[in-house]
């Protein structure tokens, strides 16, 4: 086939490439051989997640060309993007899909490797640099909910401060290096702008090519094999037969696949970043403005829960040090197991880990989302008495019914299964406390329920217990019978 | 590497290029080192400069507090610089006592430093995050936080209730 001009171009490709050597290198690289066997869809997830940084890095740059890094105008300009700028909705959205993506196929690409013990001799460095890969990603992940700019943005900072507070000795002045200043504003924009775009990037950008570099030298793991163990003093050796033998070149051999993965992926995240749309922004980040209920992006749940359920002595501790035993552990798992069996039927530790460690984050994720210890905030003044625990009963105890409204009590109790999940819901309260305990229970509080002795003058007392007394079991008009009020069993909370 | 020891002894000339190689070296090294001051002081700084400050800044009249009640106020940060925005306006629970007494609370929880909701109802504070509850007068009640509410340092200066601002408070520093 004959175009005119086309030799010219030939002519000058040639002569960039006698100077260049880039195609060269390219064919090289494209051309090393693999396994036959490593040519599958579960190595494919390292360059789905590559994509994934390919496309945050683009969308990311248009962002940082409309986007204001300033306390005071971030916030407008996404407004401004989102709903004014042709298409800007997209592009907003497209880099939070996009980064949703890398978070999760990074995990999967990570437990992948895991499972078929890729991290043994000799890719142990290439583990421990797809562990910085990891952190990377997640402090982005974070720093990029930040740049947001928000309302739970400003409070997911003001719980970055409040965890950093907690680091003895030197948490005054972390708490300051950490905001750039004394408060939550200008200087703290700035900062997580800079380790967002430049910072963090380019810390990825180096470790990928580092990463890169090794599975080049190292090669391509095969499909673990039950029987057929890691043994550092022959495995160089036996790849090195291996490729000789049955080695095929990445291009196209594999390559196919992963340009398939890293397709699919691009057009999922453009689905779903056409049909879902971009998160945010929610309210202004306007201090004063305290009826706002902060939660974190999907991925920081469990970390979420985890600080609401962990008892407080713990707590300390477990947010400070936790972290970082959890990576050092993650760093650890190829020098700790650097050999020996690669099949993870034949490695039950390691798959109990998986499994109780993905189920422990799935749990936490789950509670996190719901978030039963938070109060209802506007349950007291929203959420409708059930008619069946009205009807038929005294002026008493309707003005009782009323009290549990006023005085905000169902912001943590429900009723019929509506309210505030924090304590035990008062259905059937009657059957399980007696008239002294609720009134002592009401005026003392415990067991996590503050008292309200204060808060209620002695009448409200009885009008409040009066109604919580015909909160039987059976519901409808179920008074308890006298005799209950001595019941010996009755439970304590 | 040139520099190695010949059959008699380094030559001048290999002494001189490990000499001049170690100096080069050296001053390389002094000038990163008297880099890194110009690039690091200005964003390490604000650790010792931001911490402890505090100044003393007006809230509101006095009687824009009725007694008996706890209220939300706002005021604006002494330290602030013009491109912090609307958040350099920092809010706080006022509490006035029948006696015409103050209290003056940070909003921040003790827990985590989500904004705590005043209910009058039952004279409590509620966290949305957590589940962390304080009473009126800013003790702890119930739920995860280690401690009472952050109270602020306050008095009145000609009719005007007056906090000693300046800073986010945390564990480390309350205010």
């Amino acid at each position: 086939v004959s175009w005119p001009g086309r030799a010219a171009l030939a002519a000058a490709g040639r002569w960039l490439e006698e100077r260049l050597g880039v195609w060269s290198a390219v064919v090289e690289l494209a051309r090393h051989p693999i396994p036959r066997g490593s040519a599958s869809w579960f190595t494919v997830l390292g360059s789905a997640t590559l994509t994934c940084f390919a496309v945050l890095l683009a969308s990311g740059v248009c962002l940082a060309l409309l986007y204001v890094p300033s306390a005071r105008d971030a916030w407008h300009s996404l407004e401004q993007l989102t709903y004014d700028v042709p298409l800007g909705w997209l592009l907003r959205s497209v880099h939070y899909w996009a980064s949703n993506f890398m978070v999760a196929v990074l995990t999967l690409h990570a437990l992948q490797v895991f499972l078929f013990g890729a991290y043994k001799y000799p890719r142990e460095l290439t583990w421990v640099v797809g562990v910085f890969l990891l952190l990377a990603t997640l402090a982005n992940a974070f720093s990029g909910q930040v740049l947001r700019f928000d309302q739970d943005a400003y409070w997911g900072i003001g719980i970055g401060v409040a965890i950093t507070g907690r680091v003895p000795g030197i948490g005054r002045e972390l708490v300051h290096l950490l905001l750039g200043g004394p408060i939550v504003g200008g200087r703290t924009l700035s900062r997580f702008f800079a380790l967002h775009v430049f910072l963090v990037p380019g810390a990825i950008a180096l470790l990928v090519a580092l990463h890169l570099r090794l599975v080049l030298r190292l090669g391509v793991s095969e499909p673990p094999v039950a029987g057929c163990p890691v043994d550092p003093a022959r495995e160089r050796e036996r790849y090195a037969r291996r490729l000789r033998r049955e080695g095929i070149p990445f291009f196209p051999y594999a390559f196919w696949r992963d340009l398939m993965a890293s397709a699919l992926v691009l057009l999922a995240i453009l689905a779903c970043a056409a049909l879902l749309g971009p998160k945010g922004p929610g309210a202004a980040p306007d201090p004063t403005q305290v009826d706002t209920v902060p939660r974190p992006d999907f991925y920081f749940l469990p970390v979420f829960s985890l600080l609401a359920l962990l008892p407080p002595w713990l707590e300390t501790p477990i947010v400070l040090v936790g972290p970082v035993l959890g990576v050092l552990a993650l760093l650890a798992v190829p020098f700790v197991a650097g050999r020996g069996e690669r099949h993870p039927a034949r490695r039950p530790v390691a798959v109990l880990a998986v499994v109780a460690g993905f189920t422990a984050l799935g749990v936490l994720a789950g509670v996190g989302a719901s978030a039963p210890w938070s109060p209802h905030m506007q349950a007291w003044s929203r959420d409708p008495t059930p008619a069946a625990d009205l009807r038929g009963r005294t002026p008493l105890e309707l003005q009782g019914a009323l009290l549990v409204q006023a005085k905000q009590c169902r912001n943590c109790h429900a009723l019929g299964g509506v309210g505030g999940l924090r304590g035990p819901a008062l259905d059937g309260v009657a059957t399980r406390l007696t008239r002294d305990q609720l009134v002592r229970q009401v005026l003392q509080g415990g067991g996590n329920m503050p008292a309200y002795g204060k808060q209620l003058r002695p009448a409200e007392v009885t009008a409040l217990v009066a109604f919580l007394r015909t909160l039987g079991a059976t519901g409808e008009g179920a008074r308890p019978p006298d005799a209950a009020e001595a019941s010996p069993h009755a439970a304590r909370d | 590497m040139s520099a190695r020891p010949g059959p008699g002894g380094e030559t001048r000339e290999a002494t001189r290029r490990r000499f001049l190689l170690a100096l080069g070296t050296g001053l390389a090294g002094l000038g990163a080192l008297l880099l890194a001051a110009p690039l690091l002081g200005p964003l390490i700084s604000s650790a010792w400069r931001a911490s402890g400050r505090r100044k003393w800044v007006s809230v509101a009249p006095v009687d824009a507090f009725p007694r008996g009640q706890t209220r939300l106020a706002s005021y604006r940060n002494p330290f602030t610089v013009p491109w912090d925005g609307e958040t350099g306006e920092i809010a706080c629970w006022v509490r006035r006592r029948d006696d015409g007494s103050f209290q003056v609370f940070s909003v921040h929880c003790t827990h985590l430093g989500c904004p705590v909701r005043w209910f009058a109802g039952s004279g409590l504070f509620l966290c949305p995050c957590h589940g962390g509850v304080f009473y009126a007068d800013g003790r702890r009640a119930a739920g995860p936080p280690p401690r009472g509410l952050y109270r602020y340092e306050h008095r009145v200066r000609d009719g005007a209730l007056q906090v000693r601002g300046g800073h986010v408070p945390s564990l480390a520093e309350p205010l």
